[in-house]
Parts: structure tokens; sequence; C-alpha cells
């Protein structure tokens, strides 16, 4: 199996951490990872999005262009993926952030307020963490536990408190979907 | 570091070169490889035999490579597409003087300023040359981030082995993408076999001098030849290439780098429905795995050259497969980046104007 | 019987191929000699030039590599990173230093690299035949400044061991001239101060030799000498230009 994946916001949400730490957690279960960040003039503007895939087999391609899920946390990203997912594919919202929903019926639509959850936790900057724990609880991509032990590992040398939070946040978000079923 | 660790294909790169007992590295800014002498920078300052220097422009950074690599270091620089222009001079003086070398070319588009998307319109400039005189260059090229830490201990040691500069041919998103690495143990530079010709003092010796000025044509005609003589050995012994899915291949793909991998990807796509296409991707671009694509003719009814470029290696491919076969191309330019759908359309269709 | 003469060892026994009147002999003659009484021959390094002394490994007898033109301060500072107890020094032409060189000169001077350079200054490119250099005088007639150098079609000669004591990390920069036995008995002090300034890990020295070409001056070597005390030096000053060493 491999499954594609976009993460997209604007500067300042944590989009490539999000990206990051599921590609750290991918490898970790000894699966087939990329992690394809966007540089140069694509991110000028305050945008930001990276792709990860994660797979069973070797990865031909690192370059989603009709990933499984998307990921935005801002209207613009929004607008700039709705029409790349796969159909019968999952776009993630920020439904704090956007308002509007895609033009699309052949896709699910997972609304998350990670402003407010992450908020309500005491930690306005985990809402990217928050969102990756909704995404893994969704897509079961990799095991929880390997997005903890990823935190860990990509936050090594940082505060304690730090990892913690944003282990939390991870809980939260798993726990938003849970609760919504 | 013997578990897999997770880094951009810049960094695999300085690690693996670091690893390969590269103690040198000299280079100048340009976006998409600046990571590469950042992490230089930054291992570098923690040890005490490692010199690090970003230099003024390129091609005073290609010519502290000379300097240092005539000292007897295992040197390096990089750069992208302009930055490998302007050192191209200092490339032919090593491949003239006979020093190991090796150059990073994370390639953008161009011609001229172009952008700093990932493109590979550098292949003429890499295999042919680049600078002035009868030489060549290896040219290793990459495609995954695994590749990219192997062919880095390789470019060191085929340097040295054969005294000549070697290029690693990546892209902009070569250079950017995280994959899983795992990386050979480290090499202990003193422990790499001794140069016997470097100019480092001449204690107990007689004086030696490093040049490339030969001011009487037999004696140049003399170098060129000698040089020849080792691209030959070179050519018979070096080239690589993976073969995937050809075997029963009706069609193959000829791609490298990166746009082997989208053009993997296409692979995969045509294959589930049902089409025979093949991935034939040189991972030595310089020298040319010939042999094996002329082979491919006995069964594989036409090739088709992707690029991300007008076109280039395809006449390397034309030249292999010697008009025995149909070869088209398709390119991208521009550092324009295909999707795998895109290039599978491609191949699909001239895979039935073929066939039907 | 005192030997009173003899050739110093730094150098080869081969002939100088120089015009007559030239310079360059005499100033390898100087290099050699400081660097048989410093007794550093067999950990020094020479980057010679494209230009004139493009062939000066015939003559030095100690490791020698070659620079692309004016590169020589890079390929310097490559090696002599390598190489921390080495002595590297560079021999080069007005037109390799001044000219096609001077990105490369002024930042190695700038990293206060420890290299010494010996910078020849005859105000014209000889090996090409005379056209104009950088350093080339105001008036000046060469193969390309027909007439002479006009300052408002060619410029003006430019100051390079002044622009380079501008440099903070250069520590020793003096000009002088081989047109007298006092000038040259001045030169290879110069010469020694410099190495020593390398060999003490100061920073980045220089010096600046005035040497005549009579053959693209066009000028007895005479007149070529007399050129140089009364014309040239009006331009290029002899002085210590900086001694932070």
């Amino acid at each position: 199996m491999s499954l594609k994946i976009i993460f997209s916001g604007f500067g300042g949400q944590g989009v490539l951490m999000m990206g990051y730490v599921l590609a750290y957690a991918g490898m970790n279960e000894d699966k087939h990872v990329t992690f394809l960040p966007a540089y140069g003039a694509e991110v000028r503007g305050g945008t930001a999005n990276c792709t990860v895939v994660v797979s069973d087999e070797e990865i031909a391609s690192p370059i989603a262009s009709s990933p499984e899920f998307v990921v935005a946390m801002n209207y613009p990203s929004m607008v700039k993926y709705q029409n790349m997912v796969k159909s019968g594919g999952t776009m993630f919202l920020n439904s704090d952030l956007i308002t509007e929903r895609p033009a699309r019926e052949d896709i699910n639509l997972v609304l998350v307020p990670v402003n407010t959850l992450a908020h309500d936790m005491g930690a306005d900057r985990s809402l990217n963490m928050v969102m990756l724990g909704a995404v893994r609880e969704v897509t079961n991509m990799v095991s929880e536990n390997s997005v903890l032990g990823a935190i860990e590992t990509v936050l090594e040398g940082k505060k304690k408190k730090l990892v913690e939070t944003n282990q939390n946040a991870i809980s939260v978000g798993s726990e938003f979907i849970r609760q919504s079923k | 570091m013997s578990a897999k660790t997770l880094m951009r294909g810049t960094h695999v790169l300085g690690e693996a070169a670091i690893r390969a007992g590269c103690r040198a590295y000299f280079g100048y800014p340009i976006t998409p490889q600046n990571e590469l002498p950042e992490y230089m920078a930054s291992k570098f300052a923690k040890m005490d035999d490692a010199v690090f220097i970003q230099a003024e422009s390129e091609i005073a950074s290609i010519n502290m490579v000379i300097g240092a690599a005539a000292a007897g270091a295992r040197a390096m620089t990089s750069s992208s597409s302009p930055g490998i222009s302007l050192k191209q001079e200092g490339i032919s003086y090593l491949a003239a003087m006979e020093l190991p070398a090796v150059i990073v070319n994370m390639m953008r588009g161009g011609p001229g300023l172009g952008n700093i998307a990932p493109a590979q319109g550098d292949y003429f400039q890499a295999t042919r040359g680049g600078g002035h005189g009868d030489y060549r260059v290896i040219v290793l090229a990459p495609a995954y981030g695994q590749e990219i830490a192997d062919m880095t201990r390789q470019a060191f040691d085929l340097a040295d082995y054969y005294r000549t500069p070697v290029m690693i041919l990546g892209d902009g998103m070569m250079g950017q993408m995280m994959e899983p690495v795992l990386f050979p143990e480290p090499v202990d530079p003193s422990s790499l076999p001794k140069k016997e010709w470097v100019v480092n003092g001449s204690k107990g010796r007689g004086s030696r001098v490093i040049l490339s000025l030969l001011l009487d044509p037999p004696r140049e005609e003399e170098h060129n030849w000698k040089l020849a003589r080792k691209y030959q050995a070179i050519t018979e012994t070096i080239p690589d290439q993976e073969m995937y899915l050809t075997d029963d291949a009706e069609l193959v793909v000829v791609a490298y780098g990166t746009a082997a991998r989208i053009a993997k990807g296409a692979v995969h796509r045509v294959r589930q429905s049902g089409l025979k296409v093949g991935l034939y991707r040189p991972k030595t671009l310089w020298p040319f795995p010939s042999k094996p694509l002329a082979k491919l003719c006995d069964h594989v009814g036409q090739f088709l050259v992707f690029e991300m470029s007008t076109g280039q290696m395809v006449e390397d491919v034309r030249l292999a497969v010697e008009g025995r076969r149909e070869v088209s191309f398709y390119g991208r330019p521009g550092g324009v980046v295909s999707t795998p759908e895109e290039v599978a359309a491609i191949v699909s269709s001239a895979y039935h104007g073929k066939s039907n | 019987m005192k030997k009173i003469f003899s050739r110093p060892d730094a150098l080869k026994d081969n002939p100088f191929h120089y015009c007559p009147g030239c310079g360059h002999s005499i100033i390898h003659r100087l290099v050699a000699e400081v660097i048989d009484e410093l007794g550093i021959r067999d950990r020094t390094i020479g980057v010679p030039p494209a230009g004139c002394a493009v062939l000066a490994y015939n003559y030095f007898d100690v490791d020698m590599c070659e620079a692309p033109h004016g590169r020589a301060a890079a390929v310097a500072t490559g090696m002599k990173r390598i190489l921390k107890d080495s002595v590297v020094f560079t021999y080069q032409g007005d037109g390799d230093i001044a000219a096609i060189g001077t990105a490369e000169t002024i930042h190695a001077a700038n990293r206060g690299e420890r290299i010494t350079a010996i910078f020849v200054n005859n105000a014209v490119y000889g090996m090409t035949g005379g056209q104009m250099a950088p350093t080339t005088l105001p008036g000046q007639e060469t193969t390309t400044t027909p007439g002479g150098r006009l300052q408002v079609r060619d410029g003006y000669p430019l100051d390079l061991s002044g622009m380079l004591a501008l440099a903070a990390g250069s520590v020793y920069i003096e000009r002088t001239a081989v047109t007298s036995p006092k000038g040259i008995i001045r030169t290879k002090k110069a010469i020694k101060k410099a190495f020593e300034t390398q060999l003490e890990d100061k920073g980045f020295s220089l010096v600046e030799v005035l040497s005549p070409c009579p053959t693209n001056w066009k000028m007895s070597p005479k007149d070529s000498i007399r050129w140089v005390d009364e014309i040239m030096t009006k331009i290029f000053p002899l002085k210590v230009i900086k001694d932070v060493a």
C-alpha cells in the first residue's frame, strides 16, 4: 500500500513539521517514506507545503499529483489543492480558518477546529500536531505510538515540556476524531 | 549512526562526504543547494582537521579545491547550474592536472539565471566536459536518498583512484527531499591509500610540480592520449544502470535522476493497464551505460526518453541504439516537474501508436 | 679558495629563459635565497602565475602547483589550509594579480590567509606581447593603447597594493624595485620579512616589486631601469605600504 498526503498552510502553522513527524513515524515502522518540502519561489508569500508518501514498497515518484489526503490549514491552501485530491480521498480542513467548502462531491471532508482545540489545551502553537493527530486517526497511515516516538526524535534536545505538549496535542486531535464518530 | 535516519538530500551528501574522508569544502551560496555548504560548515566547525571556506566566488571555490586536492586532501565543492558554469575553468584544470575532486551540481532551471526549480538542463555540460579542452568528467546520477549516500562515497573513491574530477549530478528537488538513509561507516582519512604525487613540501625527496602547461605540442599530445586511455579504462569499468521490468518490455522509458523516479511511477501505472513497459535508468551519465541499452534492442520495440530538459541524454540513447529502434522523446524543461500520470499518458500513447 | 657566489639550493640548475634586462631572474634568485636562509625549502610550496613566470617551476627547486590565470591566491588558500605547517607563496604578474585575479587576491588578503604573494609589476602584459596591464601608466604606449594609455578610454593604473592594505587581514605589504643594488637588497629584505610574517602565523603578506621589461617597453635595459626609477615610482612610490606584523 502507498499513501500520499499533502500538508499545506501558511508559514508559522508548522506545516513542514507535520510532514516531517509523519515521515519519521513511517520510517520508524520500517516503511518506505519520502518527505518533499516546497522550496524557493513557491514558498514566498508565506505559504508552505510538503508532500509525504508512506508506502510498503519502494517509492517511485515522491510527487503526489493525486494524493489520497490533503490537509489545508488555511483557505488559500484549500483552493489550491481541492481539485488535486484523488476521487474518494479525504480533505482535512482547519475549520477555524476555513468557512468555505470544496466544490466536490466525490471526496470526504474532515473538519477540525485546530486553533480552538490547541487554544483549549493551552498550547496555541501546537495546532499542527492537533491536526496530525486527527489525520493519523482517520488515515491510519502509521500508528499513534510511532508518531509519539517520532516527536521525541524530531524534538531531541528540546525541553521535555515541549515534547510532552506536542505529544498531548496528537492525543487531542485523535480524541476529537473519536468523539466525532 | 547505524540506524536509518531521515535527511534531506543535501545533508545526506554532506554527511556521506565527511564519512568518505572529505576534509575540505569550498563553496559559494546559490539556491537550491545552500543546505549542503551549511551542513559542511556546521560539521567542520567541530572538526580540527577539516577546512570550510565560503569563498568569494564559484571561481575561487573550485580553485581552492585545486589547492586542497594538490595538497592531498579529499576536497569538494557544490553549486547549482549557473555556479557550475563558473567552475568549468577549474574543472578543466583538475582534469588536466589529474587531481581528484568531487563537484556537486544540484541542477536548476536555465539557461541564464533561469529559476531555482529542479531541472536537468546541464546534461551536456556535465557529460561533455563543460570546460575547454579534450577531457571528460565522471558523472554520477543518484535518484534516491540512499543512492546519494552510496554514490558520494563512490565519487571520492573514483576520484582518487583515477585521479580525476567526479561530478554528482542531482537537482533541486533531490536536494530538498528527505528519505531514510543508512550511512556507511566513516573512513579515517589517514587510512586511505597514500598519494605519491601530492605537493606538500619536498621533505626527503626531490621537488614535485603539478601542472597543465605543456608548451611542446608532442608532449601535450602525449598527455591528451594518456588522459584518453584513462577515460577509456573508465568507460570499460564503471558504467552502471538500473533496469526495471525490462525483461518482457516492448517499450522502455529511459530517464535518470528525479525524472527516472517520475518515469518509474508512470511505468507502475501503465503496467496496471497491462502495457509491457520498463525503465532503463543510467546511474553513470559519463560513461554512459550504452551496452546493456543496446542489448535491449533484441526484444524492445521502442525507447522513450524522458528528461527535465528539451532533450540532451536522448542523444546518448540514440548513439547506443544506433538506429535499430525508434527513440522518441518527452521533456519538460525550465523547472517544471511532471507527474507520473502525465508521463504515463505519453508512454501509453507511444505504446499504442507503435503496436496499433 | 673561498666560495663567494653560488646558486641557492632553492633554484634548479637551469638557465633562465627571461629576456635580457628583465627583473624576473633577479626576483627568482632573491626568493630562492630567502627560502635557503630561512631553511624552509622542504616545506615550501610555490604557485606560479600565467604570465612570463609561468615556467617558474623550471627554476624553483621546491614543490609547485600551477594555478589558472589569476587564481593563485585561491589555489594557495586551499593548499595552505590543508598544510598548515607549510610555507605557501604565489608568484604573480600585474595582469594576473591585479586584473583577472583581483577578487581572489583581495579576498585572500581579507581572510588573512597565511600566504605570501610576490607581485611583479612591470606595467605591461609580458608573455602575451605587451598589451595594457592594470598597472600601465597614463600615456604609456602598449600594443592595445596606441598613442598611450588614455584615462577616458582606458582608465587609471590600479594601486592593488594600496587596496590590499585596506583589507584587515593583510599584515605586511611593501613596494620595492630591483633597479639598483640598494633596491635589490631592499627587495630581499622585504621578501624575507613577508615569508617571516607567514612563518609567524600573522596574516597575509605581499611584496610588490617594480621590475623592468625592456622588450615590451621597447627600451634598452639601461633606459628601462631609468624609466622605473624616474617615471614608474611617481605612480607607484617605493615604500612600506602596511606593516602591522
